[in-house]
């Protein structure tokens, strides 16, 4: 009986889809690192569910306009890999179908799942999530600061170039400088119930804003902030060891060790009356909206991208904190990973609201002039959340 | 036999001709097959591709060259056949596709069709009913309908499909905690649902009767979860409803269905708009206000540029073309190096020479100033002209070596005998003779200039900025990277935009360049 109904099946199945070639095979973008972790993961599916998947390697900074330009021809690929801070524009162009975590949901960290949100929908599976922190030399500070004002008493009197390193560059670098400004309770957007930015709500001009923008004045005069500074500056002068802090994420930390410095990861420590609460960004994977393949795309990474292993293999190549629960807290050993994620679970995911891209434009400019010492910083910024709010 | 006897006096007149012109006929062949069967290879992949432009194109262009070569006539074309092909492919194409997008709203939100945008709306519109269950499902088929076979958290099972809202049932086969068939129906197995996954993903199953209960779709075959869509398309009407707010967004011919207030849900789709982008280039205040300074700074720096690498370059020309200098060789290699350089490279080592607190220049050169080379909206200007003049006078400086090489040496001698001063031999002579072969480069070397983005981009992207003016355009931004900014800095990305400057700008560089080489043909006749 079964069979027989099996026989029929297997006739009579493929009959009404029109599906002849085009199932069966899975188009994936991914960057070189992942790529070879990747291929694992395709191979066992493929080995289960039979269907074939291309791994399509790409440079990570083009994939997003690529995606957007390529979705709509109907060449693009089904699956691609990102970051959520594209989401906005790839929900606005409608290149990205919505991905339905179920109850997996639960088993990601939550800041990763809402940063792959975009008005209440999730699109995307996340593998990794990354946030800066503060770096100490243990050498030339053994213990952790207790405050700003004790970092940087701490620094002075390790008598080095600077008592702490943060990058800040010609343009000012507010991604860097976020937390200290979140510390004075002036958030970008305001938040709605869900934890997803409300682009209606701007309150980067807010009074703690003004309080933010005195600060960074202050710290420019003293010279803790320069804007001469640029990132790649800061790392050289940190690794030769000019200072004892640096606010910087993992990205820098394996080449601070190969430079011989024995780094400790630190919260960050804030000059204003809140929590100084960094930007996360979340790295993972989207499926085309034009997809013909769904189904096999869904249980691709909902199945297999979405699993202790492969999340732990994703981080063993990248060193980017897992973003799947059980996968983090066995990356947790590693007291660096350790450290970045306990700041990393009091962050923000950064907005991925298309209205960022308006604040990001003067933004920077405005701090790099307060830091600067031109003009009134109270007023540069107020002009900022006016021009910023004109051009949303 | 009978086929080779009459071929034979033919083949023993063949040594009679020269044996090049066979060698020649079979080296064309051989080429043309290539040719040909490259071209085949394309039509069969644009074939199954169903691109009938592509396919058109490839198939004239076949022909064309096929008959080009095998004719004996067109003799000219077939010099100018391969040239005129690359240049329509590499040059007029791209200049007709920008000058097309400058007439329509391609960017962010207007990317692709209207059906494109209708199916990401009615996509994104689907959200799981707060709090509902996750089911399990299996995917079943009857006479041709698939259907679903749900079990609920409690164990209750359930089929149902596009037609039947979810009905109870109790004779399934029971498999763990979810039921994986039932009488009468074939279950699917994976590879079978993937073969049919276009169907299956596109089902939505009613969980009740009442539509506004939600329905259950699948996102990968082996469970279904509730949602309400909460927008809703009528496809006769062409309308977008938000059945939360019942407000109605219609097409009314912006690229996006937009409601009576004006607000547009995105995405929408790409338009032809005629001459927007072209009013918005010069009527948009944010443009419009730096537009004249830019414009005036462009020209500036073009000209500059232009000038002091020639005057470099030709000084250095005339004095390492003396023979008595001694090391000339050494002296001209050194002098091409910061052309071998990339020039993007070039300007971002400068970009950290010229750090204000940390750079090489201050610290060194000028002993610990703090003089703020790249911040400093004047100096900034005279930076990126000096960098410019670093990595431009050895082009200069090589063309103009090869131009006096080439003035006979008698002009000269000539000269020195009718009692000329060596300034006069360099005026009247060389310098005139020197113009008629430069001249053009100069004019190609200023549109080359007009549009040097990655200079600027890498140096001082622009700035410095004066925050209090409101624009995202700094001090020495120059018109390209300016547009740069407009179309693609910000909130989205505007092609259409982008487009029109880069005919605008285009048309200028073109009249300048135009009216330049007749200006050079007057030169040309001097001599």
């Amino acid at each position: 009986m079964l069979t027989t109904a099996l026989a029929l099946t297997a006739c009579s199945a493929p009959a009404p889809g029109d599906s002849t070639s085009s199932a069966g095979s899975l188009t994936v973008w991914v960057d070189a690192d992942r790529a070879a972790v990747l291929k694992d993961a395709a191979a066992e599916f493929t080995k289960e569910s039979g269907v074939e998947v291309k791994l399509v390697q790409k440079d990570f900074a083009d994939i997003q306009e690529q995606f957007i330009a390529q979705v709509p021809t109907g060449k693009g690929p089904d699956i691609t890999i990102g970051a959520h801070d594209w989401l906005g524009n790839f929900v606005t162009n409608g290149v990205v179908a919505p991905v339905e975590l179920g109850d997996k949901a639960s088993d990601f960290q939550d800041v990763a799942v809402t940063a792959m949100s975009f008005d209440g929908v999730t699109y995307g599976v996340p593998y990794s999530i990354e946030n800066i922190a503060m770096l100490r030399n243990t050498a030339l500070a053994p213990t952790a600061p207790t405050s700003y004002d004790d970092m940087i008493a701490m620094g002075k009197s390790a008598g080095t170039e600077f008592p702490f390193i943060v990058q800040v560059g010609p343009e000012s670098d507010p991604y860097h400088l976020y937390p200290f400004q979140t510390s004075f309770g002036a958030p970008v957007f305001g938040t709605n119930a869900d934890g997803s930015y409300n682009a209606g709500e701007l309150t980067i001009g807010n009074a703690g804003g003004d309080q933010f923008a005195t600060w960074l004045a202050q710290e420019g005069a003293v010279g803790n902030l320069n804007i001469s500074l640029t990132g790649d500056l800061a790392k050289e002068k940190f690794n030769a060891g000019a200072s004892p802090f640096f606010l910087t994420g993992p990205w820098n930390v394996a080449d601070a060790q190969a430079a011989g410095i024995d780094v400790a990861v630190d919260p960050i420590p804030a000059p204003g009356p809140n929590a100084a609460q960094p930007f996360v960004g979340v790295q993972g994977f989207f499926v085309s909206a034009k997809s013909t393949n769904t189904l096999a795309a869904s249980e691709f990474l909902t199945n297999y991208i979405a699993t202790e292993s492969v999340q732990t293999a994703l981080y063993e190549v990248g060193k980017r904190a897992p973003a799947l629960t059980a996968s983090f807290e066995a990356a947790s050993a590693d007291p660096i990973i350790a450290g970045f994620g306990e700041v990393g679970a009091t962050a923000v995911p950064m907005p991925n609201i298309p209205e960022m891209g308006s604040v990001w434009q003067f933004w920077g400019v405005t701090e790099a002039a307060i830091i600067g010492g031109q003009a009134d910083p109270v007023g540069l910024w107020q002009k900022m959340a006016a021009d910023v709010q004109g051009a949303i | 036999m009978s086929i080779t006897t009459p071929r034979a006096p033919r083949l023993t007149r063949a040594p009679t001709a020269p044996s090049t012109s066979v060698r020649v006929l079979i080296v064309k062949i051989a080429a043309l097959a290539i040719v040909d069967a490259i071209s085949l290879y394309a039509l069969f992949i644009v074939f199954a591709q169903r691109d009938w432009i592509v396919f058109a194109a490839i198939v004239v262009v076949t022909v064309i060259v096929n008959v080009v070569y095998f004719s004996k006539r067109f003799l000219p074309a077939k010099y100018l056949v391969p040239g005129v092909i690359f240049l329509v492919m590499f040059q007029v194409f791209i200049i007709g596709y920008t000058a097309y997008i400058a007439f329509t709203n391609y960017g962010t939100g207007h990317n692709s069709t209207r059906e494109d945008a209708t199916a990401a709306l009615i996509g994104s519109s689907q959200e799981r009913v707060e709090d509902s269950p996750a089911y399990g499902l299996t995917v079943v088929e009857s006479l041709g309908t698939y259907s679903f076979l749900v079990t609920d958290p409690d164990g209750d099972v359930s089929i149902g499909n596009a037609d039947n809202p979810l009905s109870p049932v109790d004779n399934a086969t029971i498999e763990g905690k979810v039921a994986v068939g039932i009488p009468g129906y074939n279950t699917l197995n994976f590879s079978q649902i993937v073969a049919a996954q276009e169907a299956i993903a596109g089902l939505t199953v009613q969980i009740s009767d009442d539509p506004n209960d939600g329905a259950l779709r699948t996102p990968d075959g082996s469970s279904a979860f509730v949602y309400r869509s909460n927008l809703v398309y009528d496809e006769a009407a062409a309308t977008m409803t938000n059945s939360t707010t019942g407000v109605v967004y219609s097409d009314t011919g912006v690229g996006a269905f937009t409601a009576n207030n004006g607000e547009e849900l995105l995405p929408g789709w790409k338009i032809e708009i005629g001459f927007d982008n072209f009013a918005r280039a010069f009527g948009d205040e944010s443009i419009r206000g730096p537009l004249f300074s830019v414009a005036l700074w462009t020209f500036t720096f073009a000209f500059l540029s232009v000038a002091t690498t020639f005057l470099l370059g030709l000084f250095l020309a005339v004095v390492f073309n003396d023979r008595r200098m001694r090391g000339r060789r050494v002296y001209r290699v050194m002098m091409i190096l910061p052309y071998a350089f990339p020039a993007f490279l070039s300007a971002l080592v400068w970009a950290g020479m010229l750090n204000r607190d940390f750079g090489f220049v201050n610290q060194v050169l000028f002993g610990g100033a703090d003089i703020p080379w790249l911040t400093n909206e004047w100096l900034a200007k005279v930076s990126i002209i000096l960098v410019n003049l670093w990595l431009g006078f050895p082009y200069m400086f090589l063309v103009c070596t090869g131009a006096l090489q080439s003035i006979p040496d008698e002009l000269q001698e000539a000269a020195v005998v009718d009692g000329a001063t060596p300034w006069a031999v360099f005026r009247f002579i060389k310098m005139p003779l020197l113009l008629v072969s430069i001249a053009p480069l100069l004019i190609s070397s200023f549109a080359f200039n007009f549009n040097n983005f990655n200079l600027i981009y890498m140096l001082t992207n622009g700035g410095p900025r004066d925050v209090s003016a409101g624009v995202n355009v700094g001090a020495t931004d120059i018109l390209i990277s300016m547009v740069y900014k407009v179309a693609f800095v910000g909130a989205g990305r505007d092609y259409g935009l982008a487009s029109a400057f880069s005919i605008i700008i285009f048309v200028l560089v073109g009249v300048i360049a135009a009216v330049s080489f007749r200006a050079t043909k007057s030169l040309e006749e001097l001599n």
